[in-house]
Order: structure tokens, then sequence, then C-alpha cells
């Protein structure tokens, strides 16, 4: 009964309320991180140094009006930010925070579940998630979120295509699609998978700002040529969804990334024995620090770099990333059957 | 008993999307209906214990084909009355006509597969290496099992229909590019 209904619960309810909050707070580090960036000290009035800030403006969305646009089509108008939201939260129940702990005299691991087709569902499930973007365009009726949504589709279509190549080669050397067993590959294999993979890293990397809609590929949202993107007619708490399962899929992309080439919750160098004294230090932090890493590298790219041009976004996903993500698929096949 | 609930809550959720895709009026609502469906069969694949061809369901087909329906359909804009052709029980002819012909088929294919010895005994035929790898790999799990089957038993459909989408590839690539 606990370990069937009450620990899964509970996990999921941590799981969720600590996304949520940290969806809320990484929105105050992209400010805060930007504004240190432009020589400027970002919000400071709520709270020591602006550390409320996120907490106010939740309060503020949810208070706002909201407003349906007359000539919308309500039930997709409606359905689209929580079509857009569900796919980003529901990701989170494969990705492994850490290895098992003892609590209670319990072995508790720390992934809510751990599923065969694990890398699998995460990618099926973000695919799913378009559809928030292209229905919340579409909704609203209106010729700037239309061209948006019909940006971010082919822009995310275009992406998910080498994001998918790169995650078959990762697959092909750890010989799992579970997360947990591709952690534990990298566990056996002493070494990362980033330096196995290091080609996949860098196009997952890329294609991961393009999903998410990050700078300097963010065309669905550029405010200078759609007024704000495809969520330009939504306001208060619908337009807060949107804007949290963004970063709700930004967390996701770092801690996919971290798990499947940083070696997820492993310490580093976990093969040498004289650096064991980092065990004391629990394996949730290095994961936690892994992905915050990743997190600060998406802020720090938006802060310095321009963005893409739409035509120029499109060549380099097919012509250049697509091409290089299946030549490395092939290389790591044939290096794979000759070298094991 | 659970599954068997399961099964058919599934099912009429399957069955009552599917009349809702066809009857809808709205192009654009027909589609989301279609993922709904999609999404729904997914679930049965979970339900039969393959989540392999579960993922694969919503990857392909709910998150990658639909989503260039919707895009064709947005962009087309099929907003106008469908009443406009001078023949106002044409579809419905047609329509007649469409069903009967699936009806036949579904038929045919029952009364094809219901008649006993049609089928050759093949599948139970003398164990071979690869079946024997199979039900080794049976323990290890779904995704195995599928890819062992496919470079097994059913390589040579497998083959065919790589060529198929190759095929289709040159010609998109022929239509597309005038000069190569």
């Amino acid at each position: 009964m606990i370990d069937q209904l009450v620990i899964p619960l509970v996990k999921i309810l941590i799981v969720l309320n600590a996304t949520l909050v940290g969806v809320t707070y990484m929105v105050l580090l992209e400010r805060k991180v930007i504004a240190w960036t432009q020589s400027r000290l970002g919000p400071m009035r709520v709270g020591p140094y602006g550390a409320l800030q996120p907490i106010a403006d939740a309060l503020k969305l949810m208070i706002k009006e909201d407003i349906t646009p007359v000539r919308a089509d309500k039930w997709v108008f409606t359905a689209a930010p929580i079509v857009a939201m569900v796919p980003a939260l529901i990701v989170y129940a494969v990705i492994p925070f850490g290895d098992t702990v003892n609590l209670f005299g319990r072995e508790i691991p720390l992934y809510i579940t751990d599923i065969n087709v694990g890398l699998l569902y995460i990618v099926s499930v973000a695919s799913v998630g378009v559809y928030g973007i292209i229905l919340g365009g579409y909704a609203s009726n209106s010729k700037y979120p239309l061209l948006a949504s019909l940006r971010a589709s082919a822009q995310l279509i275009s992406y998910e295509v080498a994001i998918t190549l790169t995650l078959v080669s990762v697959i092909l050397v750890a010989g799992s699609l579970s997360m947990v067993s591709i952690v534990r590959a990298q566990e056996s294999a002493h070494v990362w998978f980033a330096f196995l993979q290091p080609i996949a890293f860098v196009i997952f990397f890329i294609g991961g700002l393009a999903e998410t809609n990050r700078s300097p590929f963010d065309m669905p949202e550029a405010e200078q040529e759609l007024t704000g993107g495809f969520h330009t007619e939504y306001s208060g708490m619908r337009f807060a969804l949107f804007f949290l399962a963004e970063y709700a899929n930004m967390i996701v992309v770092a801690s996919v990334a971290t798990t499947l080439f940083l070696g997820g919750w492993l310490r580093p160098f976990p093969n040498v024995a004289w650096l064991s004294f980092l065990d004391v230090i629990p394996s949730w932090t290095w994961f936690l620090v892994k992905s915050f890493g990743f997190l600060y590298i998406f802020i720090w790219v938006r802060a310095t770099l321009p963005r893409y041009r739409y035509d120029q976004l499109m060549r380099l996903g097919w012509k250049v990333l697509i091409p290089l993500a299946i030549a490395n698929l092939v290389i790591t096949g044939i290096v794979k059957v000759l070298l094991l | 008993m659970g599954q068997a609930i399961a099964f058919y809550t599934l099912s009429a959720f399957i069955l009552g999307f599917a009349v809702l895709v066809v009857s809808t009026k709205d192009t654009v609502h027909s589609v989301l209906f279609l993922v709904l469906d999609f999404l729904f069969v997914a679930a049965l694949y979970v339900l039969l214990g393959a989540p392999f061809l579960a993922a694969i369901q919503v990857l392909v087909y709910a998150g990658g084909i639909v989503v260039l329906y919707l895009f064709v359909v947005m962009l087309v804009n099929l907003k106008r009355s469908p009443e406009a052709h001078h023949d106002p029980h044409r579809r419905a002819r047609l329509g007649f006509v469409l069903a009967a012909l699936v009806l036949i088929e579904v038929g045919a294919i029952a009364a094809y597969s219901a008649g006993g010895p049609v089928r050759p005994a093949a599948p139970q035929a003398p164990p071979t290496a690869a079946a024997t790898a199979v039900s080794a790999m049976r323990a290890v799990g779904n995704t195995e099992e599928v890819g062992w089957l496919l470079y097994t038993n059913y390589l040579i459909p497998f083959e065919v229909a790589s060529m198929l989408l190759l095929v289709a590839m040159i010609g998109a690539i022929v239509l597309a590019k005038r000069e190569l």
C-alpha cells in the first residue's frame, strides 16, 4: 500500500511543486542574469534583491483580467494553454533526479518511475507539446499569432528530427532506452557520454535551444516582427501558463541533457577512487548543479547572441544539423559493431 | 476484470472520437479529434503491454503527421460551406459507396481469417534459431522484442516498406527540385 500508492503520490507532489517553484524562480534568474550582462541591477524592489518578485508576478497574473477575443475559437482558445502545460509537466515522471536514498529504513529511488522506453516517452510527449503553440496561434483568430504559430510548428518539427537522431546515437552507446539505465551505463563505461558523443551533445544543445524557442532561435516570439508571438491575444493566467510551460520545457531539456550526456546524478570522475570523499554530497545535488549549469548557459546565450533569420534557421536545421546527426549515427553504429 | 473495463472504456472513447472526426463541420476541430483518437489508441497499446508501440504511435502520428495535417488545414482555410456544389446529394452518395467498399473489405478479411485451415501452420513450425532468440529476448523488453521480430520473422515486409519510403522520398525530391 505504502510502496504502491503513498510514496509515488508524495514524489509526484514534491516534483510538481518543485518544478513550478523552480520555473517561477527561473524567470527571476533570467531577469537578473540578463540585467547583470547589461550592467543593470534587475528587479530589486520586492524582497531583498528582488527575491520575492516571482511571487508578486504570479499574484499579479492571477488577478488580472482574462480576455477571450470575440472572434476566437473559444474551445480551442481555452484548451491551448492547457495542452502546452500538461506535456511539459508529465515529462518529469521519468527523469531520474538521483540515486536511491534511505529514508526511515526504506530504499526510495529518486525518480517517479523508470519505464523501459523512458527516453522515447520524453520525446513523444514533448512532440505533443507543439500543439499548445499551434492551437494558441490558430484559435486567437489574429494574424500575428497565426504567423508565429506557423513558424513555431515548422521550427519544432525540423529540429525534432535532429534531436531524435542524436538521441538514437546515445541509445546505441548506452544500449537502453531507460533513463536510469543510461546513467548506469555511463557509470560502468567510466565516462560521460558527452565525451563519447561530442557531436551529438552539441547538436542536442543547439536543438534544445530551438525546441524551447530560446534565443537565438526565438522566431515564434520575435517581438519586433510579431508583436509578441503566438500568445499575443492571451492575458492573465492563460498567458502565464504558456510562459511557465516554456520554462518547464527548458528545465526538461537541461535535465535530459544532464542525464544523457553529463552522467546524471553521478559525481565527477565516478571511477577515480581518491575522489570518493565527494560521495558525501548527495547524488541529487550533482544532478541539480549540472542542470543549473545548462540553464545558466541558456540564459547566457540569450543575453549574448542576436536572433537568427528565419531562412537561416531552417538552413541550419536541415542542411547542417540533420546531415551531421545522421553521419554521427552511422559512424557510431559502425564503430560499435567493429569495436564491441 | 479491470483490464476489460479499461479496454471497453478506451474503445468507447476511440470510436466516439472517430465519429466526431468525420461529423465535425470545422476542419481544425476534426483534426484535433483525430489527435485525441490517436492518443487513446496509444493508451490501448499500453494496455496490451506494448509501451514501445504506444510511444511510437504518439511520436509519429500524434506528434508528427497530424501536426503537418494541421499545418495544411490552417493554411488553406476550409471555412467555405461545403454545400457549394450544384448537386447537394453528391457527398451522401459518395459516402455510401465508400462505406460499402469498406464494409465489403472488412467482411472479406473476417471471412478469410475465420476460414479455419486457410491460415498455414507456419508460426507453429519447428523453433528456429531466430524464434528461440526471440523467446529469449521476451524477458528483456518490448523494444528489443520489436527489433528482433522486425529483423527475423518480418524482414521481407520491413525491407519492402523501407523501399517504398525510399521511393517516396526520391519522388518528393524529384518533384520539388526540377533540376538536380
